[in-house]
């Protein structure tokens, strides 16, 4: 009889499913894993080193390209870590402004999530449906920061600025024609909150049309139920956080227990798996769509409602207007001594953590009153769950490697740092 | 919240005894110190008896150039982020180790089973040696890096850099040809600085 080896597979790193620059090495016996093993480190940029030698306010352009496709929410942490440890605090209208741009960066992660997931498992529509909605949410981070991705809008003390009060328009060109671009047009007459609204009006037809692809399809159940089940005990003991977490059952969502900004004045639900495999996880981030639409909803109600600053007036820590800049010699010296210099803050430690698109997003900061950082960790989500990528692989074929990767929602600017 | 902390704290100085150093509550945060040779035994205790079930995030952290040399310590430590979902409450624990030129201190894998790739990181960027790991590989740097890159001796721009020689025909190592420069100087004021 001839002798039995077990195979060693390289996933990876350019293979288009593994989300990046993942290599994996899987020992196989047959088409079934014996053994998975991630390399990681091949985006690894030293994040957290280049911090240390930036002040405080140019290493929040670096936050955005942790993980890539929800970059406010990284900036959120920052910031928060930055203000508990100087003491001060938001005005309102910056918390609520907060509060909504996270919940559009959850439905803008969601929606590559379910795009790029239902790609590697065989379903090419959705990938489209949802980057059409992508689209929007794209212009929303444009009109108020300039920059369709890399942002940089949350600042130490509040939001850079307030939320503009037209939204820009298509031009002319000779690929659009009048009637075309009046119908583009359409929706971007008023500021934009009243784009974002139209968008919260349309956006639960869109997710009833995520769902009729995937929700009921016989293919997408086949190859996410009963894959990659988690315990809720083993959820806790690998440090899962996010919908990772409440897929497997576990109503802990950071938003609702250890409520930040003005989370606690919002009504949402948050919805959990039963079974902790991944269509509970599918189904628990479709539900959050939802959820985020509900808030957003809400904020913008509340915006409409209530003007207001949106970033402190202490100006060891935030700029002057110009204008006060320009007439008056004290902001002139802050402002001068805030772009030179930057800010010092205080000696001591502080980790704030927010409930990120993929679970729990946390910086560690650490100063000794100097005006850069002198430790920051980044505590992120993906790392932790693609660390227990062996446990949740073991067993199952190599076609379900690609619905757990997947599944984990692996973004690699996050994991490698 | 600061009512159960300091309940917390009072309930671990009783518990650990001996073992926990230092204990500080500042900015709605508990910090403990424990001693870092029986630092599994203590976390397995505040596992099972204070129901921190979940490790949330561990690293290293070199503390050598703290407050520009006036710091006066050991100088690895490790720190580690821990959750109670039962109980909704955080924990920092951090442990130093005893000794600067040979960081060693006890892994707590077998605590918390999500720390494995947290202390492979710390290894990885401080030569922190985590005892009883069962594979305690680089993870994040190059194959065959060599050197610790987050200890603050190491530069920022590194010692070696790579590139492709076309007439060995291969990518090869030589040592880094930029200069590092520094745009804003790290400044750090005395007390009340300008009143």
């Amino acid at each position: 009889m001839a002798e039995i080896r077990n195979f060693t597979l390289n996933f990876g790193p350019q293979h288009p499913a593994a989300h990046g620059v993942l290599r994996l090495v899987l020992e196989m016996d047959g088409e079934v894993i014996v053994r998975a093993d991630p390399h990681i480190g091949l985006l690894h940029r030293g994040t957290e080193k280049l911090a240390e030698y930036k002040t405080f306010i140019q290493s929040v352009p670096y936050m955005d390209r942790l993980d890539y496709v929800s970059m406010m929410c990284n900036e959120h942490a920052y910031c928060m870590a930055i203000e508990k440890l100087l003491g001060i605090d938001v005005p309102l209208r910056a918390q609520y402004i907060r509060v909504m741009f996270d919940e559009i960066t959850r439905i803008l992660n969601h929606l590559m999530w379910i795009g790029a997931h239902a790609l590697d498992i065989g379903a090419m529509t959705v990938f489209l449906y949802a980057f059409r909605e992508r689209e929007d949410l794209m212009d929303c981070y444009e009109a108020v920061s300039g920059a369709r991705m890399h942002a940089a809008y949350y600042r130490p003390g509040g939001v850079y600025r307030d939320l503009p009060d037209s939204m820009p328009q298509y031009e002319f060109s000779k690929i659009k024609n009048a009637r075309e671009l009046a119908k583009l047009n359409e929706n971007r007459q008023g500021s934009l909150l009243d784009f974002i609204e139209d968008f919260t009006n349309r956006f639960p037809t869109c997710v009833d049309e995520y769902e009729t692809l995937l929700t009921d399809n016989r293919i997408w159940k086949q190859r996410t139920v009963g894959i990659g089940v988690v315990t809720p005990e083993r959820a806790l003991a690998l440090g899962f956080s996010g919908p990772m977490v409440r897929g497997s059952g576990i109503a802990w969502d950071l938003r609702k227990k250890q409520p930040y900004e003005v989370y606690d004045r919002m009504d949402f639900d948050i919805p959990v798996g039963v079974n902790g495999d991944c269509y509970d996880r599918y189904l628990v981030r479709i539900e959050e769509m939802r959820q985020s639409n509900r808030i957003i909803k809400q904020c913008i109600q509340w915006l409409r409602a209530n003007q207001g600053p949106v970033i402190t007036d202490n100006h060891k820590v935030a700029p002057p207007k110009r204008v006060d800049m320009k007439s008056n010699m004290e902001e002139l010296i802050h402002h001068f001594k805030l772009f030179t210099e930057g800010m010092h803050v205080p000696e001591g430690e502080a980790y704030s953590a927010v409930e990120h698109p993929k679970g729990e997003f946390g910086i560690y900061l650490v100063s000794d009153g100097a005006n850069k950082p002198y430790r920051l960790k980044i505590r992120a989500p993906g790392y932790a769950h693609l660390a227990a990528m062996d446990e949740m692989a073991k067993g199952h074929m190599l076609a379900d490697v690609v619905a757990i990767i997947g599944t984990q929602d692996i973004v690699f600017g996050e994991i490698d740092r | 919240m600061a009512s159960k902390l300091e309940a917390l704290k009072t309930s671990l100085e009783a518990t650990l005894g001996g073992e926990l150093k230092l204990a500080v509550l500042d900015r709605g945060e508990l910090t403990i110190v424990l001693r870092a040779a029986n630092a599994a035994q203590s976390c397995t205790t505040l596992r099972d008896q204070f129901g921190f079930e979940e490790c949330i995030d561990l690293c290293g952290v070199d503390y050598s150039a703290y407050k520009d040399g006036q710091y006066d310590g050991l100088r690895f430590a490790v720190v580690c982020h821990l959750l109670s979902v039962k109980n909704n409450i955080r924990l920092r624990v951090r442990f130093f180790a005893e000794d600067d030129d040979f960081p060693v201190v006890p892994s707590l894998v077998n605590v918390w089973p999500g720390v494995n790739w947290f202390e492979r990181e710390a290894f990885d960027l401080y030569g922190i040696v985590f005892e009883g790991h069962p594979d305690l590989r680089r993870i994040l740097t190059d194959y065959g890096f060599v050197g610790h890159p987050f200890r603050k001796d190491f530069p920022l721009s590194g010692h070696v850099e790579m590139r492709y020689d076309p007439v060995q025909g291969r990518v090869i190592y030589q040592p880094v040809t930029i200069e590092p420069r520094e745009i804003t100087p790290r400044i750090l004021r005395e007390e009340n600085y300008g009143g």
